[in-house]
């Protein structure tokens, strides 16, 4: 007989397992992407598997030369680094700053801070704001969506229905004017619009979400939080006058708020891990989106305000404990 | 159905042995009867070598409160008292007997018949439970009198007996319960005599559904006694988590649960307190399941205390051959034992084998901050926190982060998908931080 | 454009003024009054922060020697009685001659002399493993092989034998700050004599179970036969629950008592090889 194990209890485990959770998200994943596929045809296709080899083979070198330490590749979390990078970026983006993002995301968003769970910020979104300032052009060049098309160039491109809007307003016309000039809200919420690959389909990235609630990979916390305070602010600035302020039904559907939302907010490395800290992270971000969509330069926010949400990770998780047991005692 | 609302798991059940009866194990040789089963100081022994004893006959005498008496549980001739080693390696002191015969000490009432009255006052009961060495039954053993007297000032509301096994594999309160119902109802008459309540409440999870009928149609019978059935989820056998279920009070940081009126024993002390008090019979033997994927014959045996647990193996078909582990008590809050003579003590609930395959952790990986162990820890801790800060040795850090709460349920380890030794890590902190708060006074 | 320069200058140059008049006062207001010889005693000291003067650190120690004014009951055991000495002229003291110590790991049980029995598995820290089990090879006494003493050196003096899974001290580097004294949940540690030419003698074992008890779970067990006690003439060595120790002020590195040790248990370091011929007469002996 061989030697008998000492350990400390438990000595049970339950059948769960990193990998486990990282491809339960690729799998809640596949309906956005195939989405993407539908409207922007072969470019998505491309740009989305150029994206996962690369965050794949970054972070492959990086722990095989540069950390000379086991190779984890295959736990999934740079699969999907590389589909959330992908669902980031217009489908017509050259392909080689497609390859300069994801090294940026897997090589100063990841495994600098020493890989998965060490990382304070989304790796993905380190990796598409990095692209966003260096490559401002491509970056905000978008393809109209052509359902089922093959076509690799030569694409019509024109702005995002957040850009038209903000833009206009800006130039001084009213939201009644520039409504015609977007898309329908059943559009817009299938994603027949223009837009980053992932970030068009809001039911699709609704229908993943759902999937993860049930798989019990997120909490309801962060998403219900960012999307409602989303909602409730830019709704009471839309009654204060709704000639300058668009409607929150638009906000929502609109941009990268249901991607960010569901996927990005949700991080688990990234997000605060107690209830009430994940309640005032996901208002923290809704209300930062808001700010930049509204006042700040650019038309769309979610990117930046999780990043700058993800810095106050440390402290939300210090300041908001849970409840603990026996501390209100109730005799009744 | 109720239960306690905060974290928890549910680790599949795997109750093999829930049908099989409780056999009684034939004696062993020899037995080594440890002087320490109990919380609390050793108890001093009051017998010498070559002393012929009898079963039930006392052989050491707990002599500071929190203690308790030990006895005999066979009759022969004491070969030496010294050091045997325990499950865990170390080695501790113990009576060592050869057994000769089976004669038990004229004092114990050995029939089988159900003895329901009581005329004892409620100080002779307690002094009764501390003279036949009475601990608690579930793992901890907490000696028995001292639960059942209720400090100056204090008032207890509700007796709660704990049947709700929440630990998976193991049967043996299962089918004490089923076996022995109508002396467990006695027992707990006797001891809500004691402790001077009206009010007493059974939990039992509801995957026991024979024992919560049988129970329930017994209770009717005795005032005061009801049964609820509760959700199945572990740790609900826990103190602080089964007075939440059952009366929905929540016992303070570091405090008792006679804080909140609340007095919990498990089925197994109770029928050992009915045992004690109607048939003058010490702590000498218990249930014990022997279990295991593969072991042969999963059973509830009654064990002598000090049957070295390799004999209880053998009973049940013996060790198989791919064995990797075994652990005395539950497979979550169990203790892996180092060798096969260590004897079984007040406190061994179950015997289980693991194979090999079963009994290696997973590989561990980075924490990735799930928070699954944050929304599964009872005690609603948090603890990744605890642990890394006691791995850093940020000592006062834990205590502020109410490390003493931890039940060590071993919940959070159970569920974290990198495989993290989390509760290793937090023990090492609540010693720590234990010696601390103790040099502070 | 001359104006924006000079308004620029001028703006800056004032602010700076205007700070540095505020820092000034500020450390003038606030300034504490410090002995000056502290920091002249912290020069001193190796700066290591290794704590086994007992004090959070060399600053710590250096305001507390100076504020107690001698050098009695402070030690420092890196620096030694070098950096005393130096310490004393300082403050004017006369140091005392010390003698350097060195940390030596009083258990032999490698793999090969105390096969392990069981596997452990979890937290690879030597305090939890103490506080669940004896040890892989059921020793309760021996070293449990999970490198906290390696942990706890600051001075990369130690470092784990992957073949014997037993701590080695490399004497140079030991400065016998007596961290990994108190790492040690089993107390196997233990800080003795240099001695000259760094020779020492001691028993490498803490065992107190009994001879038989002992053995059983190593080879190399001291099972407090008691014939070292017998041979040795400077009554350096007790016997004391089945274990012999060898007392390094006592003992004058006779070399008789390893000799005499059934068990190998007593250890000499830094010795010259005995001649053949009495490693004869030993194996004889020993037969």
């Amino acid at each position: 007989m061989s030697l008998l194990t000492v350990s400390g209890s438990p000595h049970v485990h339950a059948d769960d397992s990193v990998r486990k959770i990282m491809y339960g998200v690729i799998i809640s994943l596949v309906p956005a992407m195939l989405v993407s596929f539908y409207f922007f045809g072969l470019g998505a296709l491309i740009i989305t598997l150029t994206a996962v080899v690369s965050c794949l083979v970054f972070e492959f070198l990086i722990q095989k030369y540069l950390i000379k330490g086991p190779v984890t590749i295959w736990d999934g979390s740079a699969i999907i680094t590389g589909v959330l990078l992908a669902f980031n970026v217009p489908s017509n983006l050259p392909l080689w700053i497609v390859v300069v993002g994801s090294f940026v995301a897997i090589g100063m968003g990841k495994m600098t801070f020493g890989g998965l769970g060490k990382n304070p910020f989304n790796p993905a979104l380190v990796g598409r704001v990095f692209m966003m300032i260096s490559f401002p052009v491509q970056m905000t060049t978008w393809p109209k969506p052509i359902p089922l098309s093959t076509q690799l160039t030569d694409v019509v491109t024109g702005p995002t229905a957040l850009a038209v809007i903000k833009d206009g307003v800006g130039r001084g016309e009213k939201v009644s004017q520039l409504l015609p000039k977007v898309p329908e809200y059943t559009d817009l919420f299938i994603g027949n619009m223009g837009g980053s690959l992932g970030e068009v389909s809001a039911i699709a990235l609704i229908l993943g979400g759902l999937y993860m609630l049930l798989r019990k990979i997120i909490t309801w916390h962060i998403p219900v939080s960012f999307i409602g305070s989303v909602f409730i602010f830019t709704g009471i600035m839309w009654l204060v006058n709704p000639e300058i302020y668009i409607d929150p039904v638009f906000h929502l559907i609109t941009g990268g708020l249901m991607l960010g939302a569901i996927y990005m907010a949700t991080d688990m490395v990234t997000s605060p891990m107690t209830p009430a800290g994940m309640l005032i992270f996901g208002v923290g971000c809704g209300i930062l989106t808001v700010v930049i969509r509204v006042f700040g330069a650019y038309p769309e926010g979610v990117s930046f305000a999780i990043l700058i949400m993800n810095a106050f990770v440390p402290i939300i998780d210090r300041s908001f404990k849970p409840k603990r047991f026996g501390e209100e005692v109730k005799n009744g | 159905m109720k239960t306690f609302k905060t974290g928890g798991v549910h680790p599949p059940e795997k109750k093999f042995s829930e049908n099989q009866p409780i056999e009684v194990l034939p004696l062993p040789e020899t037995v080594s009867i440890p002087l320490s089963q109990h919380l609390g100081a050793p108890a001093v022994p009051v017998i010498n070598k070559g002393d012929k004893v009898k079963t039930g006959q006392l052989i050491a005498k707990g002599e500071s409160f929190i203690s308790a008496n030990i006895h005999s549980s066979v009759t022969g001739t004491v070969t030496k008292i010294d050091d045997v080693i325990d499950a865990s390696g170390y080695r501790k002191k113990a009576v060592i007997i050869k057994v000769e015969e089976d004669q038990w000490d004229e004092s114990i009432d050995t029939s089988d018949t159900l003895k329901k009255d009581c005329d004892l006052t409620s100080e002779d009961i307690v002094k009764k439970v501390n003279q036949m060495g009475i601990v608690g039954m579930g793992g901890a053993a907490f000696p028995s009198h001292v639960k059942l007297s209720v400090p100056k000032g204090k008032k207890a509301e509700y007796l709660l007996i704990n049947g709700a096994e929440c630990e998976p594999y193991l049967t043996s309160d299962h089918r004490l319960m089923l076996e022995k119902g109508e002396e467990l109802m006695v027992g707990i008459t006797i001891k809500m005599k004691a402790l001077g309540v009206n009010k007493s409440v059974i939990g039992i999870e509801k995957n026991k559904p024979d024992a919560i009928e049988y129970l329930c149609e017994l209770a009717k019978e005795y005032e005061g006694i009801t049964v609820e059935p509760l959700k199945v989820k572990y740790p609900q056998g826990g103190e602080k988590q089964l007075i939440k279920a059952l009366v929905n009070r929540e016992v303070p940081s570091g405090k008792l649960p006679i804080e909140v009126g609340c007095i919990v024993h498990n089925v197994g002390t109770t029928f050992a307190v009915y045992e004690a008090v109607q048939k003058n019979k010490p702590l000498i033997e218990r249930v014990v399941t022997v279990t295991g994927i593969n072991i042969e014959k999963p059973s509830n045996l009654l064990a002598r205390i000090g049957t070295p647990v390799s004999a209880i193996i053998e009973a049940a078909g013996g060790i198989p051959s791919n064995t990797g582990k075994v652990v005395s008590g539950g497979p979550m809050m169990g203790k892996a034992l180092s060798n096969f003579e260590a004897p079984v003590t007040k406190g061994t609930s179950g015997i289980l084998v693991f194979p090999k395959e079963a009994s290696q952790r997973v590989t561990q990986l980075n924490c990735i901050r799930c928070a699954k162990c944050v929304n599964t820890c009872p005690m609603t801790l948090e603890p990744y926190l605890l642990a890394l800060l006691s791995d850093k040795k940020r000592y006062e850090m834990c205590e502020n982060n109410m490390i003493m709460d931890c039940i060590e349920c071993g919940s959070c380890h159970y569920v974290c998908p990198s495989g993290r030794p989390l509760l290793d890590n937090i023990r090492v902190g609540k010693a720590k931080v234990g010696q601390v708060i103790r040099e502070r006074k | 454009m001359n104006e924006i320069v000079l308004y620029s200058v001028l703006s800056i140059g004032s602010l700076g003024t205007l700070m540095a008049l505020v820092l000034y006062i500020v450390a003038q207001r606030f300034k504490v009054i410090e002995d000056p010889r502290i920091d002249q005693v912290e020069d001193k000291l190796p700066g290591a922060n290794c704590g086994g003067c007992g004090y959070a650190g060399c600053r710590n120690f250096a305001e507390e020697i100076v504020k107690a004014g001698t050098l009695e009951g402070f030690n420092c055991p890196p620096g030694g009685s070098e950096v005393l000495s130096e310490v004393a002229s300082v403050l004017g003291l006369e140091a005392e001659e010390q003698e350097s110590m060195v940390a030596v790991v009083l258990c032999s049980g490698s793999r090969q002399v105390a096969p392990p029995k069981t596997r452990f598995e979890g937290l690879n820290t030597c305090e939890f493993a103490h506080s669940l089990y004896a040890g892989l090879s059921g020793c309760p006494y021996g070293c449990l092989g999970e490198g906290d003493c390696v942990v706890s050196c600051n001075f990369d003096a130690m470092c784990m034998d992957e073949n014997t899974g037993l701590p080695v001290i490399i004497e140079e580097k030991c400065v016998a700050c007596g961290a990994c004294v108190k790492a040690c949940p089993r107390n196997i540690i233990e800080l003795r004599k240099k001695g000259k030419k760094s020779r020492r003698i001691f028993v490498s074992c803490i065992n107190r179970e009994k001879g038989g008890v002992a053995r059983k779970n190593c080879k190399v067990a001291c099972i407090g036969c008691g014939r070292c006690v017998k041979e040795c003439k400077f009554e350096a060595i007790t016997l004391e629950n089945n274990l012999a120790y060898i007392d390094f002020n006592k003992c004058t590195l006779c070399r008789k008592c390893p000799q005499e040790c059934p068990t190998s248990a007593i250890h000499e370091i830094n010795f010259p090889p005995r001649k053949p011929k009495e490693k004869k007469e030993n194996k004889t002996a020993e037969a």
